[in-house]
């Protein structure tokens, strides 16, 4: 338009460009609406004293936080007798934290060794472990329930139902990609740093220690935040191995208010998924640049 | 190989303490003894497959830890110990179960039902042995005074095993004029007539199912039950003591020629039955063809979708100097930041039919708005809808990514050759964006592919398709259809032979495209050049 009208005002360029920032900005808001629509609605219900779908608005009518306080049992008139939900909260941070640690150990020394020391079949070995993860252990689901079924029978605390099991299986999955990333990392540290040490008499687990690890930090907090968020979503491998509602991570705990009328629990559901995602997302708002990175690290490279 | 030598040597060189040796031998020791306990247990229950994976894996710990030259596998060991337990093992118990017919009605392996089998008993006629008398507690419980044709005598407590006992025992009352006790302790007799009326009497088994069991046969005698059926182990089939008839073993059922069965029936090999029944049963057919369809349309569009939303919010907000770029940029991020659990939760909320927020504004705008959650056309709608939330800013964050690594010469080249905007864009952006992103995009497309929150936690699977033998609905995909065969019984009981079927279909469809994607990309090579 600007083009055809005033071919030559001086400016023209300029004119044009700022009508497609505007343009653009327009665009902006809708997209920004389309995405934080949800997260608005949310928060409204969380704070909308009648509880219900069907007549929730933007701007709560009875605004209060009665929905926290049926979320907590503290409502005697609200009955929802499976509601324990520092009891999801508390086992999902238990089970995503004790998997995070233990996985990054086991990635983190494995890595250690693809990385710096030289062994037959190392490379086949790296590919192997790489080729195994790309069958999501979704896939043997019934397998899956039925080895921990099988050691519940010998070993109570790591059967169906135990977080302990749980945790085993999240560990089973937790090898292939990480360990690439990490052996990445390790690779870009230079050797010489080994080698000052190899010179004092340090052992392989010395240096591993006292000089790499240190030096790892950074990416030992990403890979682990990335892993402890990852972990914390899982649905469906505590969906099938956690039968009790009180042994539930958060993620199965809100699936079941769906269960029945969710529409009369919608506001106390609003308030428990809120109090479950802020954490999550403040943590990769702040973090995004370095999450960025380490998502593109395995396939963007220049 | 000389490197690997010498390295070897190194390993040996760092010369352990001693203290580090023992502790590295109680360690192992530690862990045999644990494993042997377990594997011995495992044997117990017949768990021969877990059994034997256990043992490969001490079997490879005792190598690792025991071998000096196995040095380097030590810093893995327990992470292989884990990839294995959980990871392979079940891949192969999959493949085993798929050629199974485990499932409800086939739970037990052969040896576990046999013996149940073998417990079953039958009312002989005219076996009458003894002469009874009933005894009631207030709870509802009853107990039987038993007296045989040779005058001894037996109380027979519910639940409990038959004991010898004479009146005045302790817990048993004095004998009346005819020499049965007037009273046990806990129980009120019954006399004759209430006693012969009495409705659930009859059907009670007195004593344990493994040392004698009475019923009562007549309104005066009760008799011994008789084990029913006989096992056959050279014939492999089952004899009925009442009537002679032989079961034989049919696919893990015992069955005789004109169709009775004896339950419970065991896990057997079944062949490639379920895998026959997976492409040809008829019941089956109309559903899955539904499914595989919608298998594939759906990760296709979701990726699509995603990519080019995700691609033209990049180039849109690409510019350097954007006003409040940074903003935009963390804002659209939003819908990546939360645990998809929850906000596919919320949208199944706001895209309800009824009361969604959705369909309240679209109703008040237009006096119409989409049935979600009713018709198939609109769930899967609905569905592409929520994955293009979840998944655009994914999309932008590597597109944006791949974008700056563009050269910004070629753009230049091009527009002094005349290239427009457009052409631009299919000739330089296009192709170089997929070259980078590609494999992120097949990435995507295998993980939607198996996308069982989304389907499962929205909808369910839903609306059902009518009809299906089991339940089956027009937003299932395989791995949703899976879960309901194995997990949520409807009709048919669990049947995870048929079940870990399509699992494995499934492992030949992710393993085909992801080891495309492998050679597509650089990855493999990289895996080998980086020594």
């Amino acid at each position: 338009m600007s083009k055809q009208i005033q071919p030559n005002l001086f400016g023209s360029q300029k004119f044009q460009k700022k009508l497609s920032v505007a343009i653009r900005l327009v665009i902006a808001v809708f997209l920004i609406l389309f995405a934080i629509f949800p997260v608005l609605w949310i928060i409204s219900a969380s704070f909308d004293n009648s509880n219900s779908l069907a007549t929730q608005s933007l701007i709560p009518a009875q605004a209060g936080l009665k929905n926290y306080q049926r979320l907590f049992n503290m409502d005697p008139n609200f009955a929802f007798s499976d509601l324990s939900y520092w009891r999801w909260l508390f086992n999902s941070v238990k089970v995503s934290g004790i998997s995070t640690l233990l996985s990054l150990a086991l990635t983190t020394m494995a890595a250690y060794a693809f990385s710096r020391l030289r062994f037959a079949g190392r490379v086949t070995l790296l590919k192997a472990i790489l080729l195994i993860q790309v069958f999501p252990n979704l896939l043997a689901l019934i397998a899956i329930y039925v080895i921990i079924f099988q050691f519940g029978e010998i070993i109570p605390a790591l059967g169906l139902n135990t977080h302990a099991g749980l945790i085993m299986v999240y560990l089973g999955g937790s090898m292939g990609m990480n360990i690439w990333l990490m052996k990445g990392f390790l690779d870009t540290i230079p050797r010489a740093i080994d080698e000052s040490g190899m010179v004092d008499g340090a052992s392989n687990f010395q240096i591993f220690w006292g000089l790499l690890l240190p030096l790892l930090r950074p990416i030992l907090v990403v890979i682990g935040i990335l892993s402890f968020i990852g972990t914390y979503g899982d649905f469906i491998l505590a969906r099938i191995l956690l039968t009790d509602v009180n042994q539930y991570t958060l993620m199965v705990g809100l699936q079941i208010f769906t269960a029945g009328q969710f529409d009369k629990k919608w506001g106390v559901f609003a308030a428990g998924a809120l109090l479950g995602a802020l954490p999550v997302m403040i943590t990769y708002l702040t973090l995004q640049d370095q999450i960025a990175g380490g998502l593109t690290a395995g396939a963007v490279k220049e | 190989m000389a490197t690997t030598a010498g390295q070897a040597k190194r390993f040996q060189a760092s010369s352990e303490s001693p203290l580090s040796v023992l502790l590295r031998v109680a360690l192992i020791v530690f862990f045999d003894a644990g494993a042997a306990w377990f594997i011995q247990k495992a044997l117990v229950q017949d768990f021969i497959q877990l059994a034997i994976v256990i043992g490969i894996i001490t079997l490879m710990f005792n190598l690792i830890f025991l071998l000096p030259k196995a040095y380097p596998f030590r810093w893995m060991a327990f992470g292989l110990g884990f990839l294995i337990l959980f990871t392979i093992y079940p891949m192969v118990f999959t493949i085993y179960i798929a050629f199974t017919n485990y499932g409800d009605g086939h739970l037990l392996t052969k040896d576990q039902a046999i013996p149940l089998i073998e417990k079953i008993k039958y009312l002989p006629e005219g076996g009458a042995s003894y002469s009874w008398t009933a005894y009631k507690s207030p709870d509802g419980k009853y107990a039987l005074w038993l007296v045989d044709p040779d005058g001894n005598s037996f109380l027979c407590k519910q639940d409990e095993p038959i004991i010898a006992a004479k009146p005045g025992d302790p817990g048993v009352g004095a004998a009346d004029s005819k020499g049965i006790p007037a009273s046990v302790e806990g129980y009120e007799r019954l006399n004759k007539l209430l006693a012969a009326s009495d409705k659930t009497l009859p059907d009670i088994k007195f004593g344990t199912e493994d040392g004698i069991t009475v019923q009562i046969s007549t309104p005066s005698l009760a008799s011994a039950l008789q084990v029913r059926y006989k096992y056959d182990l050279a014939s492999d089939t089952v004899v009925d003591q009442e009537n002679g008839d032989i079961y034989l073993n049919e696919r893990g059922t015992f069955t005789t020629k004109d169709g009775k069965t004896i339950k419970p029936g065991f896990r057997e090999v079944v062949g490639l039955e379920n895998f026959v029944n997976f492409l040809t049963s008829p019941a089956l057919r109309g559903p899955l063809v539904t499914i595989m369809v919608w298998n594939f349309v759906f990760p296709t569009i979701s990726v699509l979708s995603t990519f080019s939303l995700g691609l033209a919010i990049a180039i849109m907000y690409n510019d350097k100097d954007f006003p409040l770029k940074k903003l935009i940029r963390t804002l659209l991020l939003i819908p990546y930041t939360i645990p998809s659990v929850i906000t596919i939760l919320i949208w199944r909320g706001m895209l309800n039919t009824e009361f969604g927020v959705i369909n309240r504004i679209l109703n008040d705008m237009f006096g119409w708005a989409p049935p979600w959650t009713v018709e198939a056309f609109w769930a899967r709608v609905a569905v592409l809808l929520v994955n293009l939330w979840l998944g655009f800013p994914y999309m932008m964050l590597v597109t944006s990514g791949a974008l700056q690594s563009i050269p910004s010469d070629l753009y230049e080249a091009a527009t002094i050759d005349g290239a427009g905007g457009w052409r631009r864009f299919t000739a330089i952006t296009l192709p170089l964006l997929l070259v980078a992103v590609g494999p992120l995009l097949i990435a995507s497309f295998v993980f939607n592919f198996n996308n069982f929150g989304l389907i499962y936690l929205f909808i369910g699977g839903g609306p059902p398709i009518a009809g299906a033998s089991t339940q089956a609905g027009y937003t299932d995909i395989l791995i949703s259809y899976v879960y309901n065969l194995a997990f949520a019984s409807s009709g048919r009981g669990v049947q995870y032979g048929l079940a870990s079927a399509i699992s494995i279909v499934l492992f030949f469809i992710v393993g085909s495209i992801t080891l495309f994607q492998y050679r597509y990309t650089r990855m493999w090579e990289e895996v080998s050049e980086n020594v």
